[in-house]
């Protein structure tokens, strides 16, 4: 502290600032920590027994024994007592202590970057604030008497600021006129110290009438931004939203309404704030999102309503066999979907809760519709459902196969339910590209399907190659030695 | 300990120590018994400039993380909240002080604020009504923590929001220091990582990066799963495999480590394998020891034999558990788009993988980072394309995620295309960031971090050292920001002489964040022989993409 101190007279001597003094050195601090000193002398700890490399202890969950975040495990668990041993065994706990004599290096990065020392002063930056100054003038315990001189003095606009920026006490309540209150504020934004620009920010922000605040904020960029940042950390939304409102900064000020959503949790509540957010000056295309955004909680509201009490009341079928994880509130759109698919697939699409209404209501492309149905349906192993998603008819009444999504998703999606056989290999069946058909039969163990292709691709060393992979003895490779030794298939290798 | 922060061209353990006097003196100042309750974000960096033995000489006896309620019984006069400037942070603390008034006997609070004092903190606290109970009230600039001999970071979590603050606060300080300090350093670079958004959303492929992108490097220490580090002994049939992930800190001072870290994941293989004869031919020494002092001899060398074996099981495990990501089929395709975008193909088309990823939901995280990816490529997409990538993540991710989406069109990482041109064609060529013969075994350019594309951050440092930015004009005209160049006098007795062959020394200092991979690219340009240039790297944070986006998404509440 000595030292400090010495360091900082240097500075204010030896800087072109107006040097001040201040009388706020604290004996009784200096001597006990002297005295403490001597008390705590140290043990320099010598490593008898601890082998040569240069490993770290490492206890087994990593940290290193002996680091921060490992010892407020050991100490806040218990007396710490018992650690002792093994702390004083850990090796170089001391290697830097050594040197804290030796004189420090003058290079650190830190002073490299930054003009003035630390730990200068500990008052409160927030008395500058104080909402009047007999109120400052009132002691607080745990201070240095000579600070409270400094109230009294007239201090030019320029050293309150550089006081401000020390951390040192200072009223702003003598800065009356408007000029007096802007260069105040042009003084600190010239500091570039946030915490300067806030405290007078603040005492603008009670002394002027918004429409002037503001007004003189537009044109001074820097102190604009901090006030923005300021009211969001205390959460003025109200001021906020006048302010970009006053700006005619109309995306933030439509985006910093919605945000306050997040923060209601009544499911009523929320819905009814989004429905303020409907009209709010949004790009086009976000309006929509916002509007759809407010129509799908009004629907989880009511299918939430509905399917708690079929559930509760236990007589539907889907609900008891297939009990609820969730609430479906606040769950995105194609959750909502998919959830719709899997409760309520069957549904006429008067209902609100009916897939087709969804897709309606809120245009869902028929590949993210189909994608969806197909997850929900294969799930509940709902083959048939599954077969019709695919089955067009043409007006003569033919049937026919068609996947906006490709069959080879369809395969995919299906194997991931655990899909039987017979169903993966009629969907492979249907996938058009030769090699990714193989592929996926390969993959999915559709034997059938990789031997007949084979057969018809007249390649016969692959379906060699494939033999191997099956299993002795299996119907499989029986129907491989079959195609291979028929005799009517003109093979082209 | 830290003996690996001196090993670099300029000495960073002082940096430690000076960090370590401040937090000796701070301590002292509260006389007395002591206990510390941490805003448990700090621990890390914290450990990384002390253990808890410096804290215990100095009268720390108890430690606690910072909780709501009431504080933890603790005999000690003084409590110490080391916390960062959080408003949240100060209603936990007025809890822990208000229930601590009404019983036991009075002891004396302090506060020290990491990495700055801030004034709407203390109004809190003073709202709150507890200011007036902290004797002591600081802060501790924490400001850059040395991790590496050539590598400082500040950690600041939400560095990139903050840079242009920075930049006008670094050259405030710079204009007003006095240069009566020696200078360590020829040149500063300082870098705005708005100028480079492209670098940090590709996937980093070297081994750090790796890690990095996959377990996430916290303060110089990765948590892994522990299933991989069993520990293998006879008799000892995998009964208790251990739960807990296994903790491992990652720096220079592990020999390997420093070997591979920075080289392409490809080429570790290799050096493991090679590591590994030498080791266990090593070990068969000992047949060969038929003397008394022959034996003495190879007894000696065991722990460092056996450090090393230990060193070389950790990394051929994490080997292991990143290759079976990357060997992985969606790995394969991901990284397959990335570097067609990078390359600059079909950039401005909705690309169907991205699709695929929202159809099956992936982690929005990773959606975003391709999607940014392909927007910077591109410079900016074209309107119909980047509505529908919108749309389809409202759907899918849910309509909240409008705010996510705004921050990063905020913050240039995913907007419209400005004026139907793209420029970054023209950037790729002229800085050639795109390289179609990578040696991932043995470099010969920068690109082998990413298997070819070369990062436009360390090219710029690259280029600016070697033939310098005039030749560039046109491109840094198009890249976003300003740039200036400043020379700072010398007095002339301060003017280091340089020996012949000496390399000058540069500090790149990266705003908003660095990545592995960036890192590994320039400690690359330090060691060519005819570099001419050694890097010291400073930085807000290290990130990766991931890191990054998150630190841009609207937190749910």
């Amino acid at each position: 502290m000595n030292r400090t101190k010495g360091d900082e007279e240097e500075y204010w001597n030896s800087s072109k600032f107006k040097a001040f003094t201040f009388d706020d050195e604290d004996d009784e601090l200096s001597q006990l920590k002297e005295s403490k000193r001597a008390v705590n002398s140290l043990r320099d700890f010598v490593d008898d027994d601890d082998d040569d490399d240069d490993l770290e202890r490492v206890s087994w969950s990593g940290e290193p024994v002996g680091s921060i975040s490992w010892t407020i495990k050991e100490t806040a668990g218990n007396s710490g007592s018992t650690h002792e041993g093994r702390e004083q065994k850990s090796r170089n706990n001391f290697s830097s202590y050594g040197q804290l004599s030796k004189p420090v290096s003058t290079y650190s990065l830190s002073s490299l970057f930054k003009g003035r020392t630390r730990f200068g002063s500990f008052q409160s930056l927030s008395d500058a604030l104080s909402d009047t100054s007999a109120k400052s003038y009132a002691p607080e315990l745990g201070r240095p008497k000579g600070e409270y001189r400094d109230y009294s003095n007239d201090w030019s606009l320029s050293d309150t600021v550089r006081r401000l920026r020390k951390g040192k006490v200072c009223s702003l309540e003598r800065f009356r006129s408007l000029q007096d209150k802007l260069q105040l504020l042009e003084e600190a934004v010239s500091m570039h110290d946030g915490n300067v620009i806030t405290a007078v920010l603040i005492f603008l922000k009670r002394t002027l009438s918004k429409e002037i605040l503001f007004r003189e904020l537009e044109v001074r960029q820097v102190a604009l931004r901090h006030l923005i940042h300021f009211l969001k950390e205390i959460g003025d939304q109200k001021l906020l939203l006048d302010l970009f409102r006053f700006l005619d900064r109309t995306d933030e000020l439509a985006l910093s309404h919605y945000r306050e959503h997040l923060n209601i949790q009544d499911p009523e509540k929320r819905k009814e704030f989004l429905k303020t957010c409907v009209g709010l000056p949004f790009s086009a295309e976000d309006s929509a999102h916002i509007q759809d955004h407010y129509t799908l909680l009004e629907r989880q509201i009511i299918i939430e309503a509905t399917d708690r009490h079929l559930e509760s009341a236990g007589q539907t079928e889907i609900f008891r066999k297939h009990p609820r994880k969730a609430s479906i509130l606040n769950m995105p759109l194609v959750t909502t979907l998919f959830y719709s698919c899997f409760y309520h697939y069957t549904e006429a699409e008067g209902t609100f809760s009916s897939p087709v209404n969804l897709k309606k209501t809120f245009k869902i492309p028929d590949k993210q519709y189909v994608l969806t149905a197909l997850a929900a349906r294969a799930k509940l192993r709902a083959w048939h459902d599954v077969d019709a998603l695919f089955t067009t008819k043409n007006w003569l009444g033919y049937t026919k196969k068609r996947a906006p999504i490709g069959f080879h998703r369809v395969v995919e999606i299906l194997h991931k339910n655990s899909a039987p056989v017979q169903i993966l290999q009629e969907y492979i069946n249907l996938v058009e590209d030769v090699d990714i058909k193989l592929n996926l039969a390969t993959k999915f163990k559709c034997h059938d399907v990789v031997i007949d292709t084979c057969r018809d691709l007249k390649d016969r060393q692959q379906l060699v190659a494939y033999r191997s992979k099956v299993d002795k003895g299996s119907a499989e490779e029986e129907k491989i030695d079959a195609t291979l030794n028929n005799l009517h298939i003109r093979w082209k290798n | 300990m830290a003996a690996h922060l001196s090993y670099g061209r300029v000495n960073l353990n002082v940096l430690r120590e000076a960090v370590r006097r401040e937090l000796r003196e701070f301590l002292d100042k509260c006389a007395g018994s002591k206990a510390i309750v941490w805003d448990e974000y700090l621990t890390g960096p914290f450990g990384l400039i002390a253990q808890y033995s410096l804290l215990k000489e100095h009268e720390v006896e108890k430690m606690f993380t910072l909780k709501g309620n009431r504080l933890p019984a603790a005999d000690v006069k003084n409590i110490i909240f080391f916390v960062r400037p959080r408003l949240e942070l100060m209603d936990i603390i007025a809890e822990n002080v208000l229930s601590e008034d009404r019983r036991g006997p009075a002891r004396d609070f302090h506060i020290l604020f990491v990495p700055r004092r801030s004034l709407l903190c203390e109004q809190r606290l003073k709202d709150l009504g507890v200011l007036g109970s902290f004797i002591h009230r600081e802060e501790y600039s924490l400001d850059l923590i040395p991790f590496d001999g050539d590598l400082l970071s500040m950690e600041s979590e939400s560095a990139f929001k903050q840079v242009a603050n920075m930049m006008i606060r670094m050259k405030r300080e710079f204009t007003g220091s006095q240069n009566s300090v020696f200078p360590v350093f020829d040149n500063l670079l300082l870098l705005d990582r708005n100028v480079d958004l492209l670098t940090p959303l590709a996937t980093q492929l070297t081994y750090e990066g790796l890690i990095d992108e996959i377990y996430g490097i916290q303060n110089s220490y990765v948590k892994l799963p522990p299933e991989k580090f069993a520990p293998k002994k006879q008799g000892d049939s995998g009964k208790d495999l251990p739960t807990e992930a296994k903790k491992l800190q990652l720096n220079s001072a592990e020999e390997l480590y420093a070997e591979i870290r920075d080289k392409n994941f490809n080429a570790v293989g290799s050096v493991l394998s090679k590591k590994a004869k030498v080791i266990s031919a090593a070990f068969e020494e000992r047949h060969n020891a038929k003397t008394v002092g022959e034996i003495k001899q190879f007894v000696s060398q065991l722990p460092h034999m056996q450090a090393a074996r230990g060193s070389l099981a950790n990394h051929t495990s994490i080997a292991e558990l990143i290759k079976d990501v990357t060997t992985s089929e969606d790995f394969f395709d991901k990284l397959t788009v990335e570097q067609e975008f990078m390359s600059g193909i079909d950039t401005d088309k909705v690309n169907s993988y991205v699709e695929d990823c929202i159809a099956q939901k992936h982690p929005l995280i990773k959606v975003l980072r391709l999607i940014c990816l392909q927007s910077v490529c591109n410079s900016g997409l074209k309107q119909k394309v980047l509505d529908y990538y919108r749309r389809e993540i409202l759907q899918t991710y849910g309509y909240e995620h409008i705010l996510t989406l705004y921050s990063l069109e905020k913050a240039g990482l995913l907007r419209p295309q400005a004026g139907g041109r793209n420029n970054y064609p023209t950037i790729r060529k002229t800085l050639r960031l795109w390289m179609d013969d990578v040696n991932e075994q043995n470099p010969t350019d920068i690109s082998y971090v990413y298997s070819g594309y070369a990062p436009l951050s360390v090219r710029l440092a690259q280029l600016l050292s070697r033939p310098g930015w005039r030749s560039i004009e046109e491109v840094l005209r198009i890249l976003p920001g300003p740039h200036f160049e400043e020379r700072q006098p010398l007095p002339t007795g301060l003017q280091k002489k340089r020996q012949p062959g000496e390399n000058r020394v540069t500090l790149i200092f990266f705003l908003g964040g660095v990545t592995y991979a960036e890192i590994a690219a320039l400690r690359f340009l330090s060691q060519l022989e005819d570099g001419g240039t050694e890097y010291v790297i400073a930085t807000t944070k290290l990130m990766n993409g991931t890191s990054w986006i998150e630190s841009l998404m609207e937190k749910p509440v």
